[in-house]
């Protein structure tokens, strides 16, 4: 199986620093950058797949030059060769042109599967995925909990988690799957992982290489006008009574909140 | 041209959701806004019954019948219909910020180029097009975002906008099915999971269990507190990594977004990853024996304790109350 994973630097969560410039774009200097979790499990799925059906997994990233460091902590974790599609133009790039780049620069490659986060921890928009699979002209299957593919029968099998469980959805390969954390927590890299990505290739592609036209200045089909810190929570009152006491504080002050 | 608004409406056992009501009245109002017109669409293999509900709120409903939406994954049957509706004038498409929405949103984008506005948690019309509110970074900023030209995809969150009706119900159409454009999965089958019925992000209290309950027996008094406050349970990170309960209960960066009345957690540290999902409520009430559990610095009332005996001693406290 080949497996191309889409994967993009975000800032690090867990650091809590991340903010927006005075252009309001996402200020990259504020926060380390760490590999979208959505797209770790990704990541991990497509390991766990060619370990068992043979083949091959490949990042793809468009982001700026500096993301050679997280996709080598996906090349660490198992991955044998990244693209990144790299270009000033596309720096602050909107949704309908990150997907046009994306889908062109996978059809520049040979895959089974094509993963990607469920959406990711800066942007959420959730979109991408579905929108390259309609430029590649392949199924998507979404929400995934669970990845079956059959080569037998060329075809995938997906559980979708839904609001009330998963629905069971198959289609034929090539395909597009978004992911979950349900398909399970990505490995760490190894030390023999680490010394691996050292040597294994990142193949640089501009968006002239990929033929896509990008708007020029910035002119992208959407704007961010306004931008603003959202009101901070202040701790309240803290209670160290014993257990029944404290039960009753709890209870008073719901009630006096109008919750019970 | 003035503007036109489609409200793409999801159902739910043939009836309309929650969402897609506040998302059919958000195009109303934009409409209005606009001095430009608003269009319902349901997409179903029975969609009377949907059809008429959203006609409760939006002036023109248009009920396309799609056998395929039975066996096939919906997006890309919605998605061909509301592309088929462009022809006749659509310049805005209204979905939700769901699984489906967003399939839906993320297929469109990829057929037209048209700009996405995502998880909108307000909309107005600034006098050129619409202008769309949304938290980003996990919440740690709001941003106003506009499109740059007369068409654009927004997705709207649960309770971004309250359902109203129109002062008269409006007319449906039906139309018929139109092919999808792109290639639809097939459902082979759809697997209810107990305890993924309750729906946390309507819920108006939450209860989550987090590392602290220390295994599946400790959400049992979870469960507990959740039916004596009429809540729902929800979980962290780590309990669900734990394997103690179901994802579809995560809150969090990589789970749900909340914003009910009450938040109780118990056990729950407090981590970013967690928090980004659970700022926005009113009222944040937790239980922890570490104090110097981060959740503490944005807790409305932290008690410092252990759940196994404060959890059962506000069991009793509820219901004596309750009996009172």
């Amino acid at each position: 199986m080949r497996i191309l994973v889409l994967t993009k630097p975000v800032p690090d969560p867990a650091a809590g620093a991340e903010r927006l410039g005075p252009d309001f774009r996402l200020d990259r200097s504020a926060s380390p950058a760490v590999v979208n979790g959505n797209d770790e499990y990704a990541l991990e799925a497509a390991l766990q797949l060619v370990e068992a059906h043979g083949g091959e997994v490949a990042i793809l990233t468009m982001a700026p030059p500096t993301a050679t460091d997280t996709m080598r902590k996906a090349l660490a974790m198992g991955a044998m060769r990244g693209i990144l599609v790299t270009d000033p133009a596309l720096a602050g790039a909107d949704v309908p042109t990150t997907i046009r780049i994306l889908a062109a620069a996978a059809a520049q490659e040979e895959f089974d599967l094509l993963l990607a986060g469920l959406d990711t921890s800066d942007g959420q928009g959730g979109a991408v995925a579905a929108g390259v699979a309609a430029r590649l002209g392949m199924p998507l299957l979404s929400t995934a909990g669970a990845i079956k593919p059959d080569p037998a029968s060329g075809r995938v099998r997906v559980h979708r988690l839904s609001a009330r469980g998963y629905d069971v959805i198959e289609a034929p390969m090539p395909a597009v799957i978004s992911c979950t954390q349900a398909l399970g927590a990505p490995r760490y890299p190894s030390l023999k992982g680490i010394m691996a990505a050292r040597s294994r290739e990142i193949v640089q592609k501009s968006a002239a290489d990929l033929g896509v036209d990008v708007p020029a200045n910035g002119d992208w089909a959407t704007k961010v006008v306004e931008a603003e810190r959202p009101p901070a929570r202040t701790a309240g009152r803290v209670v160290r009574t014993p257990a029944g006491e404290a039960a009753r504080e709890i209870a008073d002050f719901l009630a006096a909140r109008r919750i019970i | 041209m003035p503007p036109v608004f489609l409200a793409v409406a999801e159902t739910v056992d043939g009836r309309l959701t929650k969402l897609s009501a506040e998302i059919a009245t958000l195009a109303r109002v934009l409409a209005d806004e606009s001095g430009g017109a608003a269009l319902g669409l349901v997409v179903d293999g029975a969609p009377d019954a949907a059809a008429a509900e959203l006609a409760t709120y939006v002036p023109r409903v248009l009920a396309v019948t799609d056998g395929g939406v039975a066996n096939d994954t919906w997006a890309p049957h919605a998605a061909a219909a509301a592309n088929a509706l462009i022809g006749e004038g659509v310049t805005h498409i209204l979905a939700g910020a769901t699984a489906d929405g967003r399939d839906l949103a993320g297929t469109l984008v990829g057929l037209l180029g048209w700009g996405l506005l995502a998880n909108a948690t307000g909309v107005t019309w600034d006098g050129a097009g619409p202008r769309v509110t949304a938290s980003v970074l996990g919440g740690k900023a709001i941003t106003a975002s506009t499109l740059a030209q007369g068409t654009g995809i927004v997705t709207v969150q649960l309770n971004a906008v309250t359902a109203e009706a129109a002062p008269a119900p409006g007319i449906v159409e039906a139309r018929a099915a139109v092919a999808p454009v792109t290639p639809a999965a097939v459902v082979l089958d759809r697997v209810s999971e107990a305890g993924a019925e309750a729906s946390l992000e309507e819920a108006r209290v939450v209860i989550v269990g987090g590392r602290g309950v220390g295994g599946p027996e400790g959400f049992a008094l979870v469960d507990e507190l959740a039916a004596a406050l009429g809540g729902v349970v929800g979980a962290t990170r780590a309990s669900v990594d734990a394997g103690w309960i179901a994802y579809a209960r995560q809150i969090g960066q990589t789970g749900k977004v909340v914003k009910p009345a009450l938040y109780l957690g118990l056990g729950v540290s407090g981590a970013m990853q967690h928090r980004v999902g659970m700022q926005a409520a009113e009222t944040i009430v937790a239980v922890n024996r570490d104090a110097d559990a981060p959740i503490g610095e944005i807790a409305d009332l932290f008690v410092v304790g252990d759940l196994f005996e404060v959890g059962p001693a506000l069991l009793t406290e509820l219901r004596s109350r309750r009996g009172a």
